[in-house]
């Protein structure tokens, strides 16, 4: 069983990347907007692993994609700073039920898991945009940006999350 | 003693976070203020060869548009050749070769970052070095930044550290080619003179003043212009001839007496100081 979840995280890992670097970026929608899917990689991980491996492992998600995106560090920098913030948003969206052992993200309300998501992509668009864009003179940009992106990546991995849904055990 | 391990071990997972986000920052700002961040770029071997391997599929959906382009191309240098005034006799001495051409592939584009590079197939083995010009059968594209052995990256127009010369076609008056990242098909050019007599529909060709780009490259036509804050030079808006968002066949341009050009300003500057 633990063997098979590390198989599964894995097998995520690379195909995330790949689908990410291979077709969302170079969707160029209305000319900027690239949905950034890779994020699911931290809504699926699993809640109870050590939080060092899953900050390691995020760091090197986002410098990934960096390499093939030519933005040297920026994805790794927002993806590390939602996977540091992930416990403390879980908290504020499922309540302290998901310290509970037998917690499962399948088991909460649909409404629940979808504040979850919209939560980690805003705070990761945020940070990427902001670091991207590099100039406090452009907030209205950065703002657009992250709006208009973040609605694109949410409706883009409701989609992926209900075609590659868990199955209810 | 105790109280640092126990803080240490109290905080480790901020800790561990802060780390990692101080190496992503400082790649990040380090990037911005130089030139060039030499091995974290999609050059290498890993990025370079998955990207050459879908590109590869993907060509063959294009083939008939790309075939089109290279036959107009080829029309257009035909007309140059045919209508070329004959010499007594050919120059065949290629100690007079400035400029050598090098045909590649674009494998990755993007043009909807600030910064944006593009990946191309060939690399240090093929003699591609950095800072070579890059165009396309319609105008100019960018310059190579990094090289690994079988593929290179190249800082595109689109990019807000890019600064290339350009002028105003017939003309002596220059000014350099910048983007305000708003609109992927068009580059402003900075600092023309405000005497300068500028109309909607003039071409922007590349400058004599650079090492790296012949003079007189296609680059677009002016599509609207207006006095900046200052009133002492104009902010121009040019309309690229390129269609940025779909480069395939490209050639890279290396000037062969650049390194001489370079050695004699640095010796240059050296004796002055």
């Amino acid at each position: 069983m633990i063997r098979n979840s590390y198989f599964i995280n894995i097998i995520r890992f690379v195909l995330l990347i790949l689908v990410q670097v291979l077709v969302f970026n170079k969707l160029n929608f209305f000319g900027y907007i690239n949905p950034m899917v890779y994020i699911l990689f931290l809504y699926w991980y699993p809640i109870k692993e050590k939080r060092q491996l899953f900050l390691l492992l995020s760091f090197l998600l986002g410098f990934l994609i960096d390499l093939f995106s030519d933005t040297v560090a920026i994805h790794a920098a927002a993806t590390v700073t939602i996977a540091y913030l992930r416990p403390t948003i879980m908290r504020f969206c499922f309540g302290v039920n998901y310290e509970f052992q037998n917690f499962k993200l399948t088991n909460t309300t649909r409404a629940q898991q979808i504040t979850f998501l919209t939560l980690l992509i805003i705070i990761h668009h945020l940070v990427f945009f902001t670091l991207e864009i590099f100039s406090l003179e452009n907030t209205l940009l950065i703002l657009k940006k992250v709006l208009t992106i973040s609605i694109a990546t949410l409706i883009l991995c409701l989609l992926l999350s209900s075609l590659f849904s868990v199955k209810k055990e | 003693m105790r109280q640092i391990i126990n803080f240490i071990l109290r905080y480790k997972n901020f800790l561990l976070y802060l780390f990692l986000l101080i190496i992503s920052l400082a790649l990040t700002v380090q990037s911005h203020s130089y030139h060039r961040s030499k091995y974290f770029n999609s050059s290498n071997w890993l990025t370079g060869n998955i990207y050459a391997t879908t590109s590869n599929i993907t060509t063959y959906f294009g083939l008939g548009e790309e075939n089109k382009k290279l036959v107009e191309e080829n029309k257009r240098l035909r007309n140059l050749l045919f209508n070329q005034k004959k010499e007594d006799s050919m120059q065949l001495d290629t100690t007079n070769i400035t400029y050598r051409v090098i045909a590649s592939q674009v494998i990755k584009n993007s043009y909807s970052l600030p910064r944006n590079y593009i990946t191309i197939k060939k690399g240090s083995a093929q003699g591609i070095k950095p800072d070579m010009g890059v165009i396309t059968a319609n105008g100019i594209l960018g310059i190579v930044e990094n090289t690994s052995k079988n593929f290179a990256t190249v800082q595109s127009i689109l990019n807000t550290k890019s600064r290339i010369n350009a002028k105003i076609k017939n003309t002596n008056h220059y000014g350099s080619l910048v983007w305000d990242t708003k609109d992927y098909n068009t580059v402003q050019l900075a600092d023309v003179e405000r005497l300068v007599p500028v109309k909607i529909g003039d071409t922007i060709v590349t400058g004599a003043s650079s090492s790296i780009f012949p003079e007189n490259i296609p680059i677009g036509i002016i599509k609207n212009f207006d006095l900046n804050n200052s009133q002492s030079s104009y902010s121009i808006d040019i309309k690229l001839f390129n269609n940025m968002a779909a480069v395939r066949s490209i050639y890279i341009i290396d000037n062969i007496q650049r390194e001489e050009i370079i050695e004699l300003e640095a010796k240059t500057n050296n004796d002055s100081q």
